[in-house]
């Protein structure tokens, strides 16, 4: 009975204090907010937010409300996550792997890469695209037009805009043809379990999903053409381009930065993941007659992507927090948009930045949980 | 003596009472804020990140301006010298949560004042120092003069924070134009980016825009236009809660202005106190208990002058000598065709 005593006794010690600290700087917040006639609450939520946000993926103006101004921040956010993760990655596994390039060029260009990069301080890096880079860039009249199409300017690329004919057409043959590779694949290894026989699944895939929506095109109706930007004079020495998508410059510059450092870390994560698969797997892979290619896809890769997985979790999730720098730039993420504008015009310090905190953390723990699932996935299985 | 125990006890009792009644309202009159400076020493006072003419640190770390010579003449009343401030430069987002956290007594930092932020967010405003309005900035060979020149597509570079942010978008709809605001946190950044050419205009209160154009690479490619968008008065903030405090920055404000009106400067101040006006009189203190309202001595004001000087040596000093806005417009006193008033000191 003792024994169990002092077994728990440190632990509930510890949780009261947990909960007094806690408790303290509540009560203390809220006599302090009592005494200076400040009101608690998230019914500003619903109010109008008079203020126009720069970019947003739905619609938004000043007559919504705050709580459509927080999902324009979170939507941002999640965006320059998402586009700044999968430039990471890619860009980090190239550079993992050219680091084990046996050419002494490309290894040394990947390894200088990492180094130069790793060991700058972001905000910097941020400031460097958006400030550095940016002034270099054209203004919007001078600017010469990559591929005849695309227009990189001060103001942002201006990309031409896609408009379809029939859309769901297309959409639906795409549809179709991954349905059919599905089948093929699952068929496929019937075959090769019960006959040995190897069908050449890659080429068939490839095949399909060029030729199913292509199909579309021709008979299905489907139609596609291209708005492509126009320069638009606004006064004499000042123009746009309207038409077409434009991409501000501060999501490039985001963008560009967070894939560029976060790169880094991804690439040392491959490189370890790689090297940390035993010679002697290798061996033994080319010994049964498997050519490199195999050995890379079925005997190597699953391996190091076991070490490669929680470490690259974490440089998601660096990733994602990271784009809250964003503010310095004016790109209007979440810290910027709610922690920021929001936050000013309401007064409603402690509301909002407990909401975003939720919201960095909820953020984080669905990466979190997607990459565990993904790991387990991978990992080796008893059998 | 037992048997008068109970009587002596109700006795004391009630003294105690009294007593305890009179500290109270002797109390009162010192307010919580005033009894920490005096402790401390220092006014503890909130400014911008650096706004010529306003709030600014020269490279010695020197601040100067007329929302800094706000501070300074509260420094001068409560504590008799006006160097005895500490500067907090804080940003547009930072500026009410350090002042309702008590981070700092006195926001003087070029903050506008409006209905809600007075209302509702634990906030006093005591007063106007500037009175100002937004205007749009645009270079020079854009060719545009006017804000009807304006058109679809329009960008805008402004700071997040503000109302500019606010009144850009009553009056991009009220035109019917269509706009995109690109708003940076710091006014730093803001400045770089319209320079860069990022944006086609930049938006503020007029004197900041005054202001912030002799920091760009070649200010005279650009313009101010001559439209102002909205009202702006601009005045010194504190926390709600403490009206003695709240008083005392009120009237260290007003004791300026005043002082210009009836024409004592840092210069004549002391010759002042034989004036034959009981109203100059009672403002270099040779007349009335002033200062006893909030607790300090009659002096307050006298101090106030003399070390800071009147608005209108603050204006000039700052403002008008810095080129940045050479005319005093609105900031006029009353007497001279401006709409400068303040309540009498008496």
């Amino acid at each position: 009975m003792n024994l169990k005593l002092q077994k728990i006794l440190p632990q509930l010690v510890t949780v009261l204090v947990v909960v007094l600290v806690f408790g303290f700087f509540t009560y203390n917040a809220q006599i302090n907010m009592e005494n200076r006639g400040i009101d608690f609450g998230y019914g500003f939520l619903s109010q109008e937010s008079s203020f126009d946000v720069q970019f947003s993926l739905i619609e938004y103006d000043g007559s919504h409300s705050y709580f459509r101004a927080y999902l324009v921040g979170l939507l941002n956010t999640i965006l320059v996550s998402v586009i700044g993760i999968i430039f990471a990655t890619i860009l980090g596994v190239i550079v993992g792997v050219a680091r084990l390039s046996p050419n002494y060029l490309i290894n040394q260009f990947a390894a200088f890469y990492v180094e130069f990069f790793r060991n700058i301080p972001l905000l910097l890096q941020i400031f460097f695209w958006y400030f550095a880079a940016l002034r270099a860039l054209p203004l919007p009249q001078d600017a010469d037009p990559i591929l005849g199409v695309f227009f990189l300017t001060i103001k942002g690329l201006y990309v031409p805009a896609f408009i379809w004919e029939n859309l769901n057409v297309f959409l639906y043959s795409i549809v179709a043809a991954i349905i059919a590779i599905v089948v093929i694949r699952i068929h496929a290894r019937k075959v090769q379990e019960t006959e040995g026989k190897q069908l050449p699944v890659f080429w068939i895939s490839l095949g399909l999903i060029f030729i199913l929506p292509l199909l579309s095109f021709l008979m299905g109706g489907v139609g596609l053409s291209f708005e492509i930007p126009k320069l638009k004079q606004l006064a004499t020495t000042s123009f746009i381009y309207e038409g077409g998508v434009s991409l501000p410059p501060e999501l490039i510059a985001l963008t560009l930065s967070l894939a560029l450092y976060t790169a880094t870390f991804i690439a040392e994560c491959v490189r370890a993941g790689i090297q940390g698969v035993g010679k002697g797997q290798k061996e033994a892979a080319a010994s049964i007659g498997l050519n490199p290619n195999q050995v890379l896809k079925l005997v190597v890769m699953p391996q190091a992507l076991r070490i490669i997985i929680p470490p690259t979790t974490n440089q998601y999730l660096n990733l994602t927090k990271n784009s809250s720098l964003a503010a310095a730039i004016a790109y209007p993420d979440l810290v910027l948009v709610f922690a920021g504008t929001a936050l000013m015009q309401t007064g409603k310090a402690i509301e909002i930045v407990s909401i975003t905190m939720l919201t960095y953390l909820s953020l984080s723990i669905s990466i979190s949980i997607l990459m565990n699932w993904y790991n387990k996935k991978i990992a080796i299985k008893e059998k | 003596m037992f048997k008068y125990l109970k009587q002596l006890t109700s006795l004391v009792a009630m003294v105690a009472v009294l007593f305890a009644f009179t500290t109270e309202t002797m109390a009162a009159k010192k307010s919580k804020t005033l009894k920490n400076t005096q402790k401390k020493g220092f006014v503890r006072c909130g400014v911008s990140q650096g706004l010529p003419g306003f709030s600014n640190a020269d490279a010695a770390g020197n601040w100067t301006g007329i929302d800094v010579d706000v501070c300074r003449a509260v420094a001068a009343a409560v504590l008799g010298d006006a160097n005895k401030v500490k500067f907090t430069p804080l940003s547009a987002k930072e500026r009410f949560t350090a002042l309702t956290s008590g981070e700092i007594d006195i926001l003087s930092r070029n903050t506008t004042w409006t209905l809600s932020r007075d209302a509702d967010i634990g906030l006093t405003f005591v007063g106007v120092n500037f009175y100002d309005g937004q205007g749009f900035m645009v270079r020079k060979s854009s060719g545009i003069t006017s804000t009807s020149q304006f058109k679809d597509g329009i960008s805008a570079c402004t700071n997040i924070g503000t109302t500019t942010e606010l009144n850009m978008r009553d009056f991009f709809n009220s035109k019917g134009i269509s706009y995109e605001p690109v708003a940076f946190e710091k006014a730093d950044e803001v400045v770089a980016a319209y320079d860069a050419g990022r944006c086609d205009t930049y938006t503020t209160d007029k004197s900041g825009l005054a202001a912030q154009r002799t920091k760009m690479s070649n200010p005279d490619e650009h313009i101010v236009l001559p439209e102002t968008v909205s009202k702006e008065p601009l005045g010194p903030v504190v926390r709600q809660g403490d009206s003695v405090w709240e008083d005392i920055v009120r009237w260290s404000l007003n004791a300026m202005i005043e002082a210009e009106e009836y024409g004592i400067t840092s210069a004549n101040a002391d010759s002042m106190k034989t004036s034959d006006n009981p109203a100059v009189k009672r403002l270099v203190g040779a007349e009335g208990e002033l200062g006893a309202a909030f607790g300090l001595d009659n002096e307050w004001s006298l101090r106030i002058i003399k070390q800071v000087g009147n608005y209108g040596e603050s204006y000039k000093r700052n403002i008008a000598d810095t080129g940045i806005l050479p005319d005093r417009g609105p900031n006029e006193l009353w007497t001279k065709g401006g709409i400068l008033y303040v309540p009498p000191a008496r």
